[in-house]
């Protein structure tokens, strides 16, 4: 609960903070709402040497539409997006992170960076098919939600790199709906779905996403469910027969609150639930 | 002095008032230990024993005393000037207790994980921490215990050189169980686990101590620092006068600052030993580990009945997990429970047994009701049973029981007298909140749609206001101590008032209700009245606060001071009136002569010529202010009826409670909003142990259960609206006629939400099942249901 001695620097500029950031090597990490890098470093499972914050960094907060796609900066906070229906899902999952005090300091940027299969805002970007836009003080490049999470806790993003931007697809003609299971309302999900739908005029399922929080050591995909239900008719006992492929192939890791096996159960559930609640059965 | 239109409507006693000590609390204007800071304060930390049993071979403190930012490192081969380890203060007449020492730092030997092992002290807080890091510890491990059941086994032994994990045994019983067994036609027997909690307190404990002339004062976020000067002096080997023990403002505790830790005494120790305060404030982490748990109990409850419900016997038998070290209370704790194991009924023959044990985990203690949340959740489940076993409704099956309203004070089979009680009114008055069959009717249609909802009783009695020093005493139950309280009233020359109290409030708000007790009397405004606590130099002697003793044992203390106040006022107004003492009174704010109020005198002026006194009666001393110590003759028996609703999700096992109603009778109500306060928050602490929280160790003895995230306490979002009502039976025991209420939430809701879950559970195949009704839990519970 005692975090261990580290240089602060707080840059007026996305240049600055970047040459901070490589000055600063393997060890400065960028700061920005703080809610999963000072637990760690309270609890000493993180030490960096140097912490640059983003704080007084301009013009990386907000969401922006732009043709078929939201853009949305790094640093917009939880609290910005939470609860906007023209943000679709990302403004269900939002509202439905932690606490009020958690989601007016998180961020989007510090929450796809993170990395955690435990968060939500991963399992949204990778349903989505979205990209995160990242730079280091040399070059920018974009990263598709696919290639961002590697394994626990670990992404794509290189030790030099700050992410600048997400790209999401606005997917206004489809359905969403997020379940995400908690022991409490502030709580990390147990386990958490993703159901994107988007029905044909003839009301059959014309594409469908599904994806899960805490079922892996990064978000997945659910294909099977996926597959099993692209093309068909949008009923209830579809969905139920699609929902029960959603435990294939996953592993998930047992905890305190869930063993594998529960996890797999819930998994079935939720997507059942989600996937009747985004197609509107 | 202005008069308060509330006088005419009958005193303050009674009214619903804000809490004087809000504002300060709500501002962030209070002082708290961590906000102390005298010149030159040290910090400290501790190196703790990762490993749940070890010997440890050696402990290199070289690299954390070079560094520059440290001033000392202690080990437990430092300790000579402590003259003996931390105290157990029961001690059971004629009882064998097999007891290890427990020194504040590890000798050689350490027993569960966070067992101190070392301090360091330091310039400031990062640095200690920094510096613990650096002291190298080698363990040579040790098999670990973990569950009492194996312990008592004595395969693994907790503390070799004890020889044995069991630490005693311990049985109160009344009335002829056998015989209570063999009238009855059904028997049910039922394995109750009332897993282990965590106090939780939202101020960790804190420690500041600093030694001035051989003068030591030490401020600690404690319930009884009285009792803290005491150990301090035992244990140190300093004279009890020179020893100040300060609890300043105390963000709760729950019963887990009911204690003499290891860390008060170093600290001020160490405050000796390096000439310079020292402040030590436990981390989070620290606190789920090494601040004392509570509960832990597996019993086997045995009830005879005839087939109408009646209970002819009723027989538990408790293993108690002890922990690695008996701590203040630790072993008297489940035996509070058996006091009142005869519940709120008249059973014939009531035993309990109690077996306590060992096992490499930190110990257990006093948290919120002590024994008593575990009697009631044993008593209350069973009834449940016995009822579905029956097939008879388990609210007849309690009335059938309930000791007769007239029948008080009644001696139950154990010879306890309870005070007072009217069971069946509270459960009525309930029921006026709670239409059954309209629940029972809508059960049904829910269940229809896939809602599994339950409905669960409680109706309860506990024991509290601890007091009776004879009862409790060393000669009696065995607490080396007498339990009375103290209070002294002081009348300044101005008429305002101060009140010093012995109890040490911390969240309950004695600073209001005593001073509307106190107000009433004197004629004056509560506002007027500042009730202080928790400072050893400051007023009579106490005893702290704990088992819901406060206002039934020290607000009544406070009414016996005040009584000797207006009593010497009396003589003081009626000579200067020239009145008979007999016929003074103290009216809207005025002490006058009965039948002639245009004459008398505000309490600035009864104190003004108190203190100036150039007339008072021949032989009187100057001055307006008394003490009074009260021991009361008997304990105090709060009871009530609780309901709750549940929702369970058969799919996924998450368990909701919808709907919570409690009706409590803790006497005449002083303050109403206080009372719902305790009520409220006492009912919050045992959902919350019912659904939510459980302190975990997995079998090497690692704490799992570490942080907030893992030690689930419920928030406003998990919790209803909660709906309160009272009913008032008088304590004939105290003049107040007022009973505790600090803990009867806790000790009645979590059998009422047991109740209500298995309730919703039966169509799914479930008949019984322990708490914590986590969703896993009872996932895996409706799935064994199904087969
Ligand atoms: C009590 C509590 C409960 C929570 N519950 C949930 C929950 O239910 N669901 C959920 O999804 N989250 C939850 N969180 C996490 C919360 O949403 C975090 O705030 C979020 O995940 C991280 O965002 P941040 O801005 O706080 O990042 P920080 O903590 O500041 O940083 C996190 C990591 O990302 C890096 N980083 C930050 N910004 C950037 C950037 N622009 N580019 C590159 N790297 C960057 C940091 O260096 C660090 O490694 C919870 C947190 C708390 C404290």
């Amino acid at each position: 609960m005692i975090p261990a001695e580290f240089d602060y620097v707080a840059p007026d500029s996305l240049d600055a903070a970047l040459r901070a950031l490589a000055h600063g090597g393997e060890d400065a990490k960028a700061l920005a709402g703080g809610h999963s890098l000072l637990p760690l470093m309270k609890m000493r499972l993180a030490v960096p040497t140097l912490l640059v914050d983003l704080r007084h960094v301009p013009g990386l907060r907000g969401a922006q539409r732009e043709n078929g796609s939201w853009r949305i900066g790094a640093l917009t906070r939880h609290a910005d997006l939470q609860g906007r229906a023209e943000l679709g899902i990302v403004g269900e999952a939002t509202s439905l992170i932690a606490d009020q005090q958690v989601r007016n300091r998180g961020t989007i940027g510090g929450s796809l960076a993170h990395g955690d299969p435990a968060s939500d805002l991963p399992t949204i970007l990778v349903a989505m098919e979205g990209t995160v836009s990242v730079r280091n003080s040399a070059a920018s490049r974009e990263i598709a939600a696919g290639d961002l999470f590697q394994d626990y806790m670990t992404t794509a993003i290189a030790a030099d790199e700050l992410i600048t931007e997400v790209r999401v697809p606005a997917l206004e003609d489809w359905g969403h709906a997020y379940e995400k299971f908690t022991r409490r309302a502030e709580d990390w999900a147990m386990v958490g779905v993703c159901a994107l739908v988007r029905k044909g005029a003839d009301g059959s399922c014309e594409d469908v996403r599904v994806a899960f929080t805490n079922m892996a050591s990064t978000p997945i995909r659910a294909t099977a469910v996926e597959h099993a239900l692209r093309g068909q008719p949008l009923s209830s006992d579809a969905i139920t027969g699609a929902a029960e492929q959603a435990a294939e192939g996953t592993d998930p890791p047992g905890d305190l609150n869930a063993t594998p096996e529960y996890k797999r159960h819930l998994a079935r559930v939720l997507t059942r639930r989600a996937l009747s609640r985004a197609a509107g059965v | 002095m202005t008069a308060v239109d509330s006088r005419a409507q009958g005193g303050f006693v009674g009214r619903p008032m804000k809490r004087k000590e809000d504002p300060r609390l709500i501002t962030g204007r209070a002082t708290y230990v961590d906000d102390i800071q005298p010149v030159g304060t040290l910090w400290m930390a501790f190196v703790r024993s990762p490993e749940a049993h070890a010997r440890v071979t050696s402990i290199d403190t070289s690299a954390a005393l070079a560094r520059e930012d440290v001033v000392a490192v202690f080990t437990g081969d430092d300790l000579e000037g402590i003259a003996a380890p931390l105290p157990c203060a029961w001690v059971p007449p004629g009882v064998e207790v097999n007891a290890p020492e427990h020194w504040p730092l590890a000798k050689g030997h350490v027993a569960h994980v966070g067992d101190p092992v070392a301090l360091v002290i330091g310039v400031d807080r990062y640095s200690v921490v920094d510096a613990a890091e650096d002291v190298v510890v080698e363990y040579e491990p040790l098999p670990v215990v973990v569950d009492p059941e194996e312990a008592l086994k004595d395969e693994v032994l907790v503390h070799p050189g004890l020889g044995s994990n069991k630490v005693h045994e311990w049985s109160l019983g009344g009335g002829d169980l056998d015989a209570g067994f063999a009238a009855a036609d059904v028997v049910i027997e039922r394995r109750i686990v009332n897993h282990r909690v965590a106090g939780g307190a939202i101020e960790p404990r804190a420690v500041l101590a600093e030694e001035r002339a051989g003068h030591i004062t030490i401020w600690s976020s404690t319930q009884v620092p009285h009792f803290l000067r005491l150990f301090l002096s035992i244990l140190l080997g300093l004279s009890e006068e020179r020893i100040r023990v300060i609890a300043p403002e105390v963000g709760g505790g729950f019963g887990s600052k009911l204690q003499i830790y290891g860390e008060e005494i170093l600290c001020a120790w160490a405050a000796q030993r390096v000439g310079r305060p020292v402040k030590w404030v436990e981390t989070r982490s620290e606190a789920m580990m090494v601040t004392h748990h509570g509960r832990d109990q597996i019993a086997t409850v045995r009830v005879g009945a005839k087939r109408d419900g009646t209970v002819t016997a009723f027989h538990a038998k408790i293993l108690a997990d002890f922990g690695a070290y008996l701590m203040l209370l630790t072993p008297a704790v489940p035996a509070l429970g058996a006091f009142v194991m005869s519940g709120c009924y008249r059973f014939p023959a009531v035993q309990t047994d109690i077996v306590g044990v060992l096992t490499n985990k930190f110990s257990t203690d006093a948290i919120r009701g002590a024994g008593r949340p575990e009697a009631t959740h044993m008593i209350e489940v069973a009834m449940d049973q016995l009822a579905h076993e029956l097939g008879l409704d388990p609210l007849d099956v309690r009335r059938r029981n309930f000791i007769a309203a007239d029948d008080f004070p009644h001696e139950t089979a154990l010879g306890i007298v309870y005070d007072s009680g009217n069971y069946q009114a509270s459960l009525a008055k309930l029921l006026e909140h709670l239409d059954v069959a309209a629940f029972r009717a809508e059960q049904e249609r829910l269940r229809g749609e896939g809602i599994h909802r339950g409905l669960g009783f409680s109706t309860y009695t506990e024991i509290c206001g601890l007091a009776p020093s004879r009862v409790v005493g060393p000669g009696g139950f065995g607490l080396q101590t007498g339990l009375w309280e103290s209070a002294l009233v002081r009348v300044h020359l101005t008429g305002a008032v101060t009140v010093y109290t012995g109890t040490s409030p911390h969240g309950q708000g004695h600073e209001t209700g005593f001073a509307q007790i106190v107000a009433d009397r004197l004629g004056c405004d509560p506002e007027q009245v500042e009730v202080v606590h928790g400072d050893t130099a400051a007023g009579p002697q106490g005893l702290g606060t704990y088992g819901s003793r406060s206002l039934a044992v020290g607000g009544e203390a406070v009414a016996k001071a005040t009584a000797k106040v207006v009593e010497k006022g009396k003589a003081l107004v009626a000579h200067k009136l020239e009145a008979s003492p007999d016929d003074i009174e103290v009216r809207d704010g005025r002490w006058i002569v009965r039948g002639s109020p245009e004459q008398g005198m505000t309490l600035a002026e009864v104190a003004g010529s108190a203190y100036i006194p150039e007339d008072i009666p021949e032989g009187m001393e100057p001055g307006l202010e008394e003490t009074a110590f009260y021991d009361p003759n008997n304990f105090v028996f709060p009871f009530g009826a609780h309901a709750a609703i549940v929702d369970v999700d058969a799919e996924t096992g998450k368990v909701k409670v919808v709907r919570y109603l409690a009706v409590d009778d803790c006497g005449p109500a002083i303050n109403p909003l206080l009372i719902d306060g305790q009520v409220h928050g006492g009912i919050v602490h045992s959902i919350g142990q019912a659904l939510y929280e459980q302190v975990i160790y997995d079998e090497i003895g690692q704490l799992v259960t570490g942080t907030f995230v893992d030690y689930a306490l419920p928030t406003a979002a998990e919790i209803p609206s909660i709906e309160t009502d009272r009913t008032e039976t008088p304590s004939p025991v105290n003049s107040l006629g007022v009973k505790g209420i600090g803990e009867a939430g806790t000790i009645a809701a979590s059998a009422a939400v047991a109740n209500a879950v298995i309730d919703a559970l039966r169509p799914l195949g479930v008949d019984y099942m322990d708490m914590p009704f986590t969703p896993m839990r009872v996932w895996n519970a409706i799935q064994e249901g199904q087969q």
